[in-house]
């Protein structure tokens, strides 16, 4: 079943072609068929994780709790952090934007005359598309997990954040193999799939300039970068080239070396239903002058991209708990109907919904926040309580309503429209009214039998709605 | 809540807040709780002036209009008497985002909250303040349950619909596939994406109908109005003059099955 994605969900675009790229995604029955698997795959996985009820209420409410009180002290524990990554050796640099962490990034690189960045898994570094500065600047960036190769072969982006590859199946994978890369013979089984690829970036490990990782959890008191992952590929990047950079958004961190064991026993639980992930990496330094390996030079890029913004509100501030597990994506009807691409964003899903206005804007992502149906499927997983469907109802009114001044957003109004605003004026004008309601219901009761046979986008796929001929109000008094 | 309905004495009034949904498109199912809950006894209050509890504007960006609507909603109710609702989403409105809705305005934010304590989705005040144990007295069928996602996560009354029709002794309640997952409504989610909103209606109408429930019930018109619609849909599209997924709400299908002499 090769189900090749569409041509433009492909490419990332600015949310106006998210309808398009949505409706061409449910209207097919491959794709709709292998996300639903996939999702109900993670969603059982999970599950068998959290057997106990009151154990996963009590470990999420401890969740949240760590995640505010870190944001809480968020200035005072960045500086700590930098202070004690300072004292340890390591580099610290500070991006406000994309494309200052791109030049720190490059720069480095072309400190050492590095030709070849080997990447571990970081979706910071894909949402600054890291790959393509790379690229600009003839640094060969190339993905060392096994998703994010599959997608970098593809030269597509990852559809999930955990799970970047997960739109692809297996056969796509062997065919793309096959296609890409030279002197193998076709194969679709898993194993020898994942084999030639472990072969393939063997190789580059060694002669990799660069070590390129996100980070999970940085701990401010011991200045310690905590990375989760599976592959043993962290593990390679940020230790065999001699130079290693970190790269994370400034809300990933902790004060404390306590805070970690919940939040990582959250993070991989509700993440892919592990336990705990094959490899826990801490690291706290570059190599002394004692050690045997490790790499000489070890950095990290703290990246704002909007999250202050977020940060800088009560309500909005709650987005940035997130320890981006994915559990939301992997739950969210949404998600599952859609897939990651149709979003057009580096993070899709409910999560990708809250974030990415901060990071864009609302004039790019407004018509994101309308993607739900509020079921907080989201919100009911999520490890660290965000009320994601109360954020979307927020992002929301910041997009509908008329500009104003000094607004919490940028972009604030973007969806603003005199009409549907004037829509609403007329619906509130009636509805709280109870002569004009009862006027109007009692006109849509008396000519319903009016009401036209093509309601809009109602209709697609519904019956039209008619008034009953009686309101229950009728009925009432007719009872007597 | 349960725990604390459970205590306190078996009321002997109620207000009944309708939902404009069931106001204007679904009156038999609110004629239907109105008469089963004065089968048990409650003398219940229909406030003429009541309209809709705002949720529309509310959850799609326009909270200044949703407040105007919901404001007046919260004069409706002076006598601390149990305010039972129809709907877990309606309700839920009511209970939980009332207060969130008048933070600015302490002497609404009062009352909000006064309110919240005494809403009720039928179905949890059914069980857990009257105790409310059905007599079937129909014949054997087998229906399926459709719960909203308000019902099941914000008013946390997910098991009360299930445990009141399995009261029902020759009611055998099918469970359908991915049972907890949106029917896809969301209010003006479904005009907004009509796309997605009807892949879900679709998939939801899809495991309802493979249970080879003769029924589906719910305790939301909102959802019914969606399920409904669309397997209607499908039937007009298919050709089929019969409904092949009925369905109604759920102080309907409870009062049928209770009533003397019924075949259902």
């Amino acid at each position: 079943m090769n189900a090749p994605l569409p041509e433009h969900a492909l490419q990332f675009m600015p949310s106006a072609g998210f309808r398009a790229r949505s409706k061409e995604v449910v209207e097919n029955p491959f794709l709709r068929k292998s996300f639903r698997g996939a999702m109900d795959f993670l969603i059982d996985k999970r599950i068998t994780q959290f057997p106990d009820k009151e154990e996963l209420e009590s470990l999420r409410t401890l969740g949240e709790h760590i995640r505010q009180y870190n944001l809480g002290k968020l200035p005072d524990i960045l500086e700590q952090l930098e202070t004690r990554l300072t004292e340890n050796g390591v580099h610290v640099h500070w991006a406000e934007t994309p494309d200052e962490a791109n030049a720190i990034i490059l720069g480095i690189c072309q400190k050492h005359s590095a030709k070849l960045m080997i990447k571990g898994k970081s979706m910071v570094s894909e949402e600054i598309e890291l790959n393509h500065a790379a690229e600009a600047a003839g640094i060969d960036a190339m993905e060392s997990d096994m998703g994010e190769y599959i997608v970098q072969l593809a030269g597509e982006k990852p559809s999930h954040i955990i799970m970047p590859a997960i739109h692809k199946t297996k056969e796509e994978i062997a065919k793309l193999f096959y296609e890409k890369v030279p002197g193998i013979d076709y194969t679709d089984n898993v194993d020898a799939l994942i084999q030639i690829g472990r072969n393939v970036l063997r190789e580059k490990f060694l002669v990799a300039d660069i070590g390129l990782s996100g980070v999970n959890f940085a701990v401010a008191e011991t200045g310690t970068l905590c990375l989760v992952e599976n592959e043993g590929n962290g593990r390679m990047s940020t230790t065999v080239p001699p130079v290693h950079i970190a790269i994370t958004g400034i809300e990933k961190i902790v004060e404390k070396l306590e805070h970690v064991p919940p939040l990582l026993s959250l993070l991989t639980r509700s993440a892919t239903g592990q336990n705990i992930s094959t490899y826990f990496n801490m690291i706290s330094g570059p190599r002394k002058s004692h050690e045997k390996d490790g790499p000489t030079e070890v950095h990290l890029v703290l990246l704002d991209n909007g999250r202050s913004q977020a940060y800088a509100d009560e309500q909005l501030r709650k987005t940035l708990q997130c320890i981006r597990c994915g559990a939301c994506m992997n739950h969210c009807p949404v998600y599952t109907r859609i897939g990651g691409h149709a979003y057009g964003t580096t993070y899709p899903g409910p999560i990708g919904k809250i974030i990415s206005p901060h990071m864009l804007g609302l004039e790019a992502t407004a018509t994101m926040a309308t993607a739900s149906s509020l079921c907080g499927a989201c919100g009911e997983v999520c490890p660290v309580k965000i009320p994601i469907p109360d954020l979307l109802m927020r992002l929301r009114e910041e997009s509908f309503t008329a500009p104003h001044a000094n607004p919490a957003m940028r972009g604030q109004g973007a969806g603003y429209s005199a009409l549907v605003t004037g829509i609403w004026r007329g619906w509130a004008f009636v509805y709280r009214s109870p002569f004009w309601y009862r006027t109007v219901t009692w006109l849509g009761s008396r000519f319903g039998w009016l009401m036209p046979s093509k309601q809009g986008p109602w209709t697609t796929v519904r019956v039209p709605l008619k008034p009953a001929p009686k309101r229950l109000r009728d009925m009432l008094k007719e009872r007597g | 809540m349960s725990e604390q309905a459970k205590n306190s004495q078996r009321p002997t009034d109620i207000y009944f807040f309708a939902t404009c949904v069931v106001d204007q498109f679904y009156p038999g199912a609110g004629l239907d709780a109105i008469t089963l809950l004065e089968r048990e006894g409650i003398r219940v209050h229909f406030p003429e002036e009541q309209t809709c509890c705002g949720q529309p504007a509310y959850t799609s960006g326009f909270p200044d209009e949703a407040r105007k609507v919901a404001a007046h909603q919260l004069t409706l109710f002076p006598e601390n008497w149990p305010v039972v609702v129809p709907s877990g989403s309606c309700g839920g409105m009511m209970k939980h985002h009332y207060p969130k809705l008048f933070a600015n305005d302490p002497a609404r934010q009062a009352q909000a909250e006064a309110l919240s304590s005494r809403v009720y989705e039928f179905t949890d005040f059914l069980v857990n303040v009257l105790g409310y144990q059905p007599e079937d007295k129909g014949s054997d069928c087998t229906i399926v349950l459709h719960t909203s996602c308000a019902a099941r996560r914000e008013m946390d009354v997910h098991l009360t619909g299930r445990q009141l029709l399995g009261n029902l002794s020759h009611v055998k309640v099918a469970l359908q596939d991915h049972e907890s997952e949106c029917c896809g409504f969301g209010g003006t989610f479904s005009i907004k994406q009509p796309e997605i909103s009807g892949a879900m209606v679709e998939d939801k109408v899809k495991s309802l109908k493979a249970t080879g429930a003769e029924r589906v019930v719910s305790a939301d018109c909102g959802c019914l109005m969606n399920i409904l619609g669309h397997a209607a849909w499908k039937d007009k599209q298919e050709g089929r003059s019969t409904p092949s997924l009925p369905g109604e709400h759920i102080a309907s299908f409870l009062l049928r099955r209770t009533e003397e002499r019924s075949s259902k």
